[in-house]
Parts: structure tokens; sequence; C-alpha cells
């Protein structure tokens, strides 16, 4: 201390004059600096190649530029079209001359395809029309446009084109929630036999939820018994929790579709241990079970998947409770079973929290396991995000599940950091 | 945990009773990965016990066929690379992160692992649109900017939880003997955190290693990954060679698993020495 210069004002300063004061907040903005420039390299690698894709992804949602490029004049026409009656020959007028156009550009294939996503059967009417207007030279146009195909005729059709006139459209997303806009405007759900969505989403919350449920009853003893048992057996018998979960997602779904074939082990097991007769005699199969390609495969090894991640939390919540609370409530007079209930499980509570929402979380991505072991009918949000894009090539239709999965699990993320923390997030 | 003198009855019954549960779920984790091995020698066409004889033929197709050898050889390659643009870019930044009052610190480590939280169909999805504008689709470039993204999150975990326990001084130290930064860092730090690095370079390369989704959407048709051979092999003819490879593939994230609880064990050891 008595090298450091005390002036007359009893300011304390450094060597060179200044007050240490600010020379201290200098030297912590400088070590600041140092951290941020360390951090910037992954920060800003992370949000070009990757947080910014995904926000281009959710704009592709609301992106619908085909009939907005493909169909210029009809769109500038349709504008003051009043969406009750026929629009008048100038519209037909326009639609003429920009199918002829499409036509020579090799286009109207683009704009069927766009149209048909809300009305049905108008992809090959499109290209017709267009190719049999290619062949007429003078109006009126609108008798001759509705003479080559009645659609033409009903407002509805044209309501289609004007609302998908502009470059962004509530349609993909409204869409995937089997909601439909009607030609006033209004929001209403589609007709029964087109709701497919809704369905999608309900299966894929009640997958993720029968999964965690399942794997909290079967994690939680364990967990209980790993963390009560002495140290050296606990670490044997984690070895059987963690060789499985650093085995591959990939790998152990390969497992799982060679063990389900029919005929193949879990079949054999099956009747070796009696269960199948069993199945049998409560009539609940007859013959052999067919286990690959139905739900209960997928159920199955989603939850040999999920199983050590609900299991790990809870296991290191159960490791920091003291055993006296227990011999406490017992002396206290506590029956067993009303001890266990009252005393130890509450504090267990944060680890079945955080182990069954990170399961839950995860299950609602699950792709590999029911493409590869489930039937057609148990595929989840995922699934059809793979198959608008590869199959279907419908890109907001893709972007705008997209954006549902991401809005429910940035959710729950956010109640799983509220109460767990993201950065304390076990690895094994 | 065994039984106290005083247990009633029905805590033996529970007590016994949780003991066989626990047998049979502990049982349900493994038997999977157990039975699947013996089945990759086969010498039948069948996937099922018992079987008429041992045969290493799967294992020959696996080693010798050029599909899953170029697969192999991709995977490795992709898996390498990633590994080491992640570990480094995840290092510096858990350095830089466990220097005490960072701004945002929250907001800066959502972002730098959210690539784990995001569910990966949709990340495949934005990096397909993304890299269809770079013309990075079908690349190799594009497929090691993907993995790195995907694989960074786990490397600065685990190098952040090592550098929880590292000693700060030291680097003060080897600062005030007149060592540069970088001096201080590779003969100092390095040495100190490296069990984190080798973790998290584990956990970079295994991402890397199994993942096939990204794969499917912007790789090329001709890079085929193993993952993405094994994933169609199932979809579509199911071969008795993908035995072989999900045997070989469980055995290297065995000795990952040994490697990473062998690094945990001994920092434990250390760091209970200077305690």
């Amino acid at each position: 201390m008595t090298s450091v210069p005390v002036t007359p004002d009893s300011i304390m300063r450094a060597a060179d004059g200044t007050p240490l004061k600010q020379k201290l907040a200098q030297a912590q903005r400088a070590a600041q600096m140092k951290a941020l420039a360390l951090i910037a390299p992954l920060f800003l690698f992370i949000v070009i190649s990757f947080l910014v894709p995904i926000g281009a992804m959710l704009m592709n949602a609301f992106y619908d530029p085909d009939i907005h490029d493909q169909m210029p004049q009809t769109v500038a026409a349709i504008e003051t079209w009043d969406g009750q009656s026929l629009p008048d020959e100038t519209v037909f007028a326009a639609f003429v001359a920009d199918m002829k156009a499409a036509h020579k550009a090799k286009s109207s294939a683009q704009i069927g395809k766009r149209l048909n996503y809300e009305v049905p059967t108008l992809k090959s009417k499109v290209t017709v029309t267009a190719r049999k207007l290619d062949k007429i030279e003078a109006g009126p146009w609108k008798e001759a446009v509705i003479a080559i195909d009645p659609v033409w005729g009903e407002p509805e059709t044209w309501a289609t084109i004007k609302r998908a006139s502009s470059t962004y459209t509530p349609f993909y997303l409204l869409n995937v929630m089997d909601l439909k806009q009607t030609a006033d405007g209004h929001i209403t759900t589609v007709e029964d036999n087109r709701k497919i969505y809704r369905d999608v989403l309900w299966r894929t919350l009640g997958i993720s939820f029968l999964v965690t449920v399942i794997t909290l009853i079967l994690g939680f003893p364990v967990a209980y018994m790993l963390a009560t048992v002495p140290q050296k057996t606990a670490s044997l018998l984690m070895i059987l929790v963690l060789l499985p979960f650093w085995t591959s997602l990939l790998v152990r779904t390969t497992a799982w579709s060679i063990l389900l074939q029919d005929g193949g082990v879990v079949t054999q097991f099956m009747s070796i241990t009696g269960i199948t007769w069993l199945l049998n005699a409560l009539g609940l199969i007859s013959g052999e079970p067919q286990l690959f390609k139905t739900r209960f495969a997928t159920v199955m090894a989603m939850v040999h998947i999920q199983l050590p991640f609900t299991l790990l939390p809870i296991y290191s919540v159960m490791k920091t409770i003291s055993p006296t609370y227990m011999r406490a409530a017992r002396s206290l007079g506590a029956k067993p079973g009303y001890a266990y209930w009252r005393v130890y499980m509450p504090q267990t509570l944060p680890g079945v929290a955080a182990g069954c929402l990170l399961t839950f979380i995860l299950c609602l991505g699950y792709y590999i396991t029911p493409a590869l072991v489930g039937g057609p009918t148990d595929n989840m949000i995922s699934g059809f995000i793979d198959s608008a894009m590869n199959q279907e090539n419908n890109w907001g239709k893709a972007s705008a599940l997209g954006a549902v999965l991401l809005t429910a699990t940035m959710i729950l993320y956010y109640v799983y950091n509220k109460l767990v923390g993201i950065d304390r997030m076990k690895l094994g | 945990m065994s039984l106290p003198a005083y247990a009633t009855p029905s805590e033996k019954i529970a007590y016994w009773g949780l003991r066989v549960f626990v047998g049979l779920v502990l049982l349900f984790l493994i038997a999977p990965i157990l039975a699947i091995m013996p089945l990759s020698f086969n010498s039948d066409m069948f996937f099922s016990y018992p079987m008429p004889g041992f045969s290493l033929r799967w294992y020959e197709d696996f080693f010798t066929n050029d599909r899953w050898q170029s697969a192999l050889r991709l995977s490795v390659i992709l898996a390498i690379l990633t590994t080491i643009f992640s570990t480094t870019l995840g290092t510096l930044a858990a350095l830089g992160l466990s220097r005490g009052n960072i701004p945002f610190r929250a907001t800066i480590m959502a972002v730098l692992i959210s690539p784990m939280i995001v569910p990966i169909i949709i990340s495949a999805l934005g990096m397909f649109f993304f890299y269809a504008k770079l013309n990075l689709l079908g690349t190799l470039p594009g497929l090691v900017l993907a993995h790195t993204a995907l694989a960074t999150p786990f490397v600065v975990i685990t190098v952040t939880a090592t550098l929880s326990s590292f000693d700060r001084t030291l680097m003060r130290a080897g600062e005030s003997l007149g060592a540069s930064p970088t001096t201080v860092f590779f003969r100092v730090v390095m040495p100190l955190i490296l069990p984190g690095m080798i973790s998290g370079a584990l956990f970079a390369f295994g991402t890397s290693f199994d993942e096939v989704i990204a794969v499917i959407f912007i790789a090329g048709p001709e890079q085929r990954t193993l993952p993405r051979q094994m994933f169609s092999g199932i979809r579509e003819q199911i071969s008795p060679t993908i035995t072989a490879a999900a045997t070989v593939l469980i055995i290297l994230s065995t000795l990952m698993l040994v490697t990473v609880e062998l690094l945990r064990r001994r920092s434990e050891r250390l760091r209970g020495i200077r305690s």
C-alpha cells in the first residue's frame, strides 16, 4: 500500500497519475474485450451458418412468389375485383396473356402446382388450359376460357388466385394448422376430410407424452437404486445405462429394426417366454405378433433411446438427497411407504421435471426412429417435414411445419431453462 | 442401500421387488445391443437365433464392398475435419466464457448451444436453403460446415465444465514470469484442460460420425456417409452387412465411453489431491 501515491485530494492514483478506480475499470474493460474476442469467432459462425439460415427458413413459411412472378398481368387486373361475382373481361384477358406467356416459358406446371395446394385438380387443368389457349387467337376471352374448363367459371377459383397473388402469404402456416382463408378473408377450419395436420401434431405430442411417461416409470426405480447402492456397484450398473446412451441413435434404431423383424429375435423371445401364448389367450392377437412397422415398435425403440435421458437427471438429484431425512421420518413414526411418498419423492421433483422435460422435447423432433421401425401412420411432424421437402417439393409447407415444431420446442426449452438452466445440461 | 434391521415385511417385498424390476429394466437397456452383435457373425441371411453357423462373411462384405468402404472413408474424413474445427472454435469460446463478467453471458451461451437445442430436421431444412444459395449443396465443405455447427455445442459445454475448476492464478503466474498469452495457453492451460478438450473432441467426432438427417438434406446423391448408407439400407433392403456395420459402430462408441470415463476419473482424482 505504501507504493500507492495518495494525492492531497485523497484519491488513490496509479504510478502514471490516473485515478486507480479509472485504471481498474480500464483493465477490466480490456479483459472483457479479450474474452469477447475469444468468443467472437464461434458466435459469428453460429449466427451466420445456423441462426440466419433458420430465420430464412421461417421466412420461407410465408414466402410465396409463384403466382406473383408467373402471372403478373392477372395479379394486376384482379386487384380491383370484388371477390363476389365472376371477374370481368379485363381479368380474363390478362389471364389469357399470362397463360400464353407461361405456356411459352413452360412455367404453367409451376402455376398449376401452386394453385393445386388450395384447389386440388387445378394442376392438370392449368397446363391443359394453357395449351389450349395457345391455339386461340382472339377473344372474347371469358367464354373461351370457361369453355375449356368450367372451373374458370367459379368465383372460388379466382378468389384462390387473388389470395395467392401477393408475395407473402399466411396460407402455408394456416394450412399446417388445418385452417384456411375463405373468399371474404375469414379464417375457418378446413373440411373434415382434409384435416391431416392436427392429427400429426396430436400424434407427435401423444407419442412424446407416452414415451416420457414410460421412461419415467422405468427410469425412476433404476435411478433410485443407482443412487442408493454402494458406489462400486453403482459404477458397474451405470455402465449398463451409459453404454446404450453412448451408442448412436441410428445404431440403436438399426438394432431394433432388425430384432423386431417378423420371426426375428423379439418374436422368438415372446414365444419362448409365453408372452405370445398369453396374448393369444387374451384374444389380443392371433398367431405370431407383427411388431415391425407398428406404433408399438416405435414407442418401444423410443423408450429405449430416451430412457437414459430421463434417468440421469433424476439420478444426479437423488445423489444429493441425504438418507437422514428418511430415517428421521421413520423415527417419527411414519410408515415406509408414507415416508417415501411424503419425504423422499418431493425432493426428487427437480430431477423428475428436468429429465421428463428433456425427453419430451427430444421426442418432439424424432425422425429416424418412427421412419425406420414405425408404420406409415406413426410418422411424426419431422417425418412430414421430410416428405414435404423431399417428395412433394413443397418448401412452403415444409417451412411452415418447421416453424410449428420450432415454436413448440422453444417454448418448452424456455420452461426447461427456467427450471434447470440450459448450460447445466448433462452429457453423461 | 441395504435393508435396515427394523424393516417391515412389506419393506422387504419392496426391496426385492425393486431389485427385480431394476434388473429387468437394465436388461431391456442392454439387450438390443448385446443381441445384435452375435447376429453379425451369422453364416445365414436371417436375423434369428439359433444361428446355423459362424461366419465372417458380413464383415468381409463390409470391409471389401466398395459402397460400404467409400461410405466409411467419407464419414471418417468428415468426422475428423469436423472435430478439428469444432474443437478449435469451441475451446476458444469456452476460454472466453470462463473469464468473469461477460456482458449478456446467458444470451451468448444460448446462441452458442442453440444447434444442440433446435430439432435436427429444422437445422437441416434451414441449412438446405442456405447452402443452396451458396452453391454448397453436395460438397464436402458444406457437410463440414453443417457438422461443425451441430457438434460445437458439445465442445463448448465439456470444455466450459472443465474450465470451471481451473485455477486461474496459474495463468497469471505464467504471464508474470514473462510468457506470452499463446505460450501460457499451450504450456499451462492446455495440459490442464486437455481431458475436457479430448472429451469434447470425442463428442464432436461422435456427433458427426452418427449424423444422418443433415446429410440426407444437404449431401449430393453420390455423397454417402456410413449412417446414410445404413439408413437407406434399412429403408430399402435390409442386408446382414448392416449388423456388421452396427457392431463396428458399437465397439467404437464403447471405446469412446471408456476413454471419456477414464479422463473424467483422472481429473476427479487430480482434483481430489489438490483440495
